[in-house]
């Protein structure tokens, strides 16, 4: 009994490293037509700038009742922020759960500047996401290795491959079994999240992991989890481990 | 927000062939969408844009609801002088915006 849970365990654990072999990693980047790729390329034309413009400034803004900026404790981003994206979604003491970098953005802002918490998706939030990640771009993906997350990371690699929706797709259906083969007209990619937020053309607008996420949820018929549902974070933090050793690449542009 | 992204050459030779990009900060609502309750959104597009470079307009154009948020333009122009670049744009709200760069002719 006890054999055959630890073959159980060395199972998982091995299905957990490596659904696509470390070789073949491959970022939505490298199935970009070249068009894209020029748009991602070009800091002084890629549009996901102007919130990373805009995310420089709220980072220096004082505000709240004791006017309070996001620099007043961390300093400067280009060096307080270095890498911080590429080891999110990290363990939370207070809630005893994973969160992502939004989830630690928003408790910032409520806890320390007094002040509401940003809509999901809004501009404000993700001009400072997109700011806050740039600072990692390059630096190689490695969630935090802490025992405590480990039942989330187990969660996120369950929703990962459960099939779910009218369509009864898992993520894995598409991207660790069919990726590089096409959906329509699209190359399916293998759903690395390097580039977040990512400006998608489709949207005309920056948007969120969360945002693609849900996304894939309606595209399968499923009904999709809302803004910073656990389950979001928990496949957040599959994901990345899944992307390990992977170079962040924010902001992307993606089609 | 900042209003647009520039990529000009801060400083060209005279007589040197130079493009001119900009990605300019909008919406570029159709006004043919419908907000969650049914009502239908304004349309607020981008009405003209314009560039003028030491004082005399070198580009200009109108433009759609066909033309996508955040548009990015595109053009060439040849130096002639040094001095200021002034491009301005206006939206259907009435929003008048404007960014200035200047450019330094060698030789």
């Amino acid at each position: 009994m006890r054999l055959v849970a630890l073959i159980f365990i060395a199972m998982t654990a091995g299905a957990l490293a490596d659904p696509i072999p470390p070789g073949q990693k491959q970022s939505g980047y490298e199935v970009m037509s070249p068009d894209s790729r020029a748009m991602q390329d070009n800091d002084r034309t890629n549009p996901a700038m102007l919130w990373v413009n805009e995310g420089e400034r709220l980072w220096n803004l004082p505000s709240g009742p004791g006017m309070r900026s996001c620099a007043g404790c961390h300093g400067d981003a280009p060096k307080s922020m270095a890498g911080v994206a590429a080891r999110f979604p990290a363990f939370d003491i207070i809630t005893g759960r994973a969160r992502d970098l939004t989830g630690q953005i928003q408790s910032c802002r409520t806890e320390n500047q007094k002040l509401p918490a940003f809509q999901p998706e809004s501009r404000p939030l993700l001009s400072l996401l997109a700011y806050v990640g740039l600072q990692s771009r390059g630096v190689a993906i490695k969630p935090p290795s802490d025992l405590r997350l480990d039942v989330f990371m187990r969660s996120g690699e369950r929703l990962f491959s459960q099939r779910m929706g009218q369509l009864n797709l898992s993520c894995k259906s598409c991207h660790d079994d069919n990726w590089g083969k096409h959906l329509g007209a699209s190359v399916i990619p293998q759903a690395h999240p390097t580039g977040y937020p990512i400006y998608r053309l489709e949207w005309q607008n920056l948007g969120s992991l969360q945002r693609r996420l849900r996304n894939c949820l309606t595209g399968i018929r499923a009904e999709p989890y809302p803004y910073g549902a656990q389950e979001l974070i928990d496949l957040e933090l599959y994901m990345m481990e899944r992307a390990r050793g992977m170079a962040i690449e924010t902001p992307a542009v993606r089609p | 927000m900042a209003n647009a992204l520039l990529d000009i050459p801060k400083s060209v030779k005279a007589g040197e062939v130079f493009t001119v990009k900009v990605v300019l900060s909008h919406v570029m609502e159709t006004g043919y969408r419908r907000d969650i309750s049914g009502k239908a959104i304004a349309r607020n597009i981008i009405k003209w844009f314009s560039c003028t470079y030491g004082g005399e307009e070198i580009f200009r154009c109108d433009m759609t609801q066909a033309i996508a948020a955040n548009p990015y333009l595109g053009f060439t122009t040849i130096a002639t002088a040094s001095g200021p670049m002034v491009m301005t744009w206006e939206d259907d709200e009435g929003t008048r915006y404007r960014e200035e760069v200047q450019i330094a002719v060698a030789g």
